[in-house]
């Protein structure tokens, strides 16, 4: 563990201490009914939090492999609440079983051995088309497009999206060998905080909604704020990264933008569901996909611009005349 | 402690979560559940608290589980259920008197009142044998057990289960009211069984 990544454990463990304290001021001096709740609620958030962020950080210490052992059963758990919400019929049961145990064991099995061209290919493509394969091969025609389009969304938006984290880990970056923990760190700490504060600026002073039919909570003063704080604190830690204070500016609001949209679509259908939550495995959180929702689509998007723009290629290189166009 | 272990595991494999109280404070009673699954009765078995939980004979069918020497000891052994047969009924292996002599002895028992499991996760008509019983031990309450999403983890005619998450719902204990016919009762243990609801047809 280098200087910097000691640096970043304890700006985490500052923040949670201070959050607690916190926590259990307000705790006592709360009088309404209504007032506990929140704050019983705020405190179970922090201590999830702490469980959160000390297996998060553990793992990154421990490496690429436990790294992508973890984000596996985070995936695993995450298809489990995605599949159980969206009705899925007896015709799909097979299919279910090869998206459980075969494509997403397997995918992680090319995180961990790090081949990143089967790995970028391996859902898209292979699970994509075995899917209605095998569903044909079940003869029942009934909601066929439906069936086949929750299952391969399942594996795209909770596996293969959320398999990009460890796989960040292996992103090759100019002048940043053997340091993209801290890039990881830097992503998720940005998606994490931006959650937060924007959860603590609609609390305290939000009032118009911005999409009421989606996510009755979400308002424009928490959004605005949530993103504009997130974006400067997460400046901040600009030299944990390959990017410059401005470069880290614009990323930090990719991933705000990006997760704050993700957290929309994933809403927007658990609505459609009639669900409040995917599920109730995290103490005041929800289930694992309401913790993961914002980063879901962020991850394969920070990504592939930190790889185009500061990578040293993995993929084949576009024309010429594209890079230049593109300002590279 | 092999139970607890066991109903651990099927908690953490079907999803379902442990009740913090037994209902009816534990006392004997005659819990019944929709049929969707093998899993049911061992999901409901392992959702009780311990206590209850060791006092609880499962109802299971004897042409499955008493086919091998290893089921029977599964089935009897671990689960302490009562294998109850479901075709060739006489008057010596009459299911009823089986499950009678369970609560005589003052154990609780699991029944499935529909009698079979259906494909399609909806609850069915309830068969008599519920009546029976209940008539027989007006005393003791019978606790409604309702069952989602076990079809799904491991539907008929498939032997891969899924990781689906399921759900055991105990809801309101009902009792027997001597006064009522046994189309009534049968109505209401269902619609209890429901929460009250009946189900939407889409």
């Amino acid at each position: 563990m280098d200087e910097d990544t000691k640096i970043l454990f304890g700006v985490v463990g500052g923040i949670l201490v201070v959050a607690s304290v916190i926590g259990a001021v307000m705790k006592l001096r709360v009088k309404t009914e209504a007032g506990r709740a929140t704050v019983a609620n705020l405190n179970a958030r922090t201590r999830s939090w702490w469980v959160m962020a000390g297996i998060f950080c553990a793992t990154m210490v421990l490496g690429h492999l436990f790294t992508t052992v973890l984000f596996g059963l985070l995936s695993f758990f995450a298809v489990r609440e995605f599949i159980t919400l969206n009705r899925t019929e007896r015709a799909d049961h097979e299919v279910l079983f090869w998206a459980f145990f075969v494509f997403t064991p397997l995918h992680y099995v090319l995180v961990g051995i790090q081949w990143y061209g089967m790995f970028s290919v391996f859902i898209p493509v292979y699970a994509f088309v075995f899917i209605p394969f095998r569903r044909v091969l079940t003869g029942e025609t009934k909601g066929f497009l439906e069936s086949t389009a929750k299952i391969q969304w399942a594996l795209m938006v909770c596996v293969y999206a959320v398999s990009h984290m460890p796989m960040l880990l292996t992103l090759p970056l100019r002048d940043f060998e053997g340091q993209n923990a801290k890039l990881l760190f830097f992503f998720v700490m940005t998606v994490q905080m931006s959650d937060v504060l924007q959860y603590v600026w609609g609390k305290t002073c939000g009032k118009r909604p911005v999409a009421p039919r989606v996510s009755p909570h979400k308002t424009w003063e928490g959004t605005v704020g949530g993103i504009g704080t997130t974006v400067v604190l997460s400046t901040c830690l600009w030299w944990a990264t390959p990017f410059n204070p401005w470069q880290a500016a614009l990323m930090a609001l990719l991933i705000c933008l990006a997760g704050f949209f993700g957290g929309l679509v994933l809403s927007a259908i658990k609505r459609d569901l009639g669900a409040k939550d995917w599920g109730n495995s995290i103490a005041g959180h929800g289930g694992f996909m309401d913790r993961i929702d914002s980063l879901c689509f962020a991850a394969p998007l920070f990504f592939h611009v930190t790889g185009f723009y500061f990578g040293t290629g993995i993929d084949p290189r576009p024309p010429g005349w594209v890079l230049e166009w593109l300002g590279r | 402690m092999i139970r607890s272990l066991v109903a651990s595991v099927t908690r953490l494999i079907s999803g379902v979560g442990r009740i913090p109280y037994a209902p009816c404070g534990g006392e004997p009673a005659i819990y019944f559940a929709n049929h969707t699954s093998h899993l049911d009765f061992a999901v409901v078995w392992a959702a009780l608290p311990d206590e209850a939980r060791e006092n609880l004979s499962p109802a299971a069918a004897e042409d499955y589980w008493g086919k091998s020497a290893f089921r029977l000891k599964v089935a009897c052994g671990l689960f302490q259920a009562v294998l109850i047969p479901r075709e060739g009924i006489t008057r010596e292996n009459n299911p009823i008197e089986r499950l009678a002599e369970a609560l005589k002895a003052g154990r609780s028992i699991l029944i499935f009142p529909e009698g079979t499991r259906r494909g399609d996760g909806r609850v069915g008509e309830f068969k008599a044998g519920i009546h029976h019983l209940a008539r027989r031990f007006p005393e003791l309450p019978l606790v409604p057990v309702q069952l989602e999403n076990l079809s799904r983890v491991l539907p008929k005619g498939s032997f891969l289960p899924v990781p689906i998450i399921g759900r055991a719902c105990f809801r309101e204990p009902i009792r027997f009211d001597k006064g009522e016919s046994k189309t009534d009762f049968l109505v209401r243990a269902r619609l209890a069984l429901l929460g009250g609801v009946e189900e939407t047809v889409n």
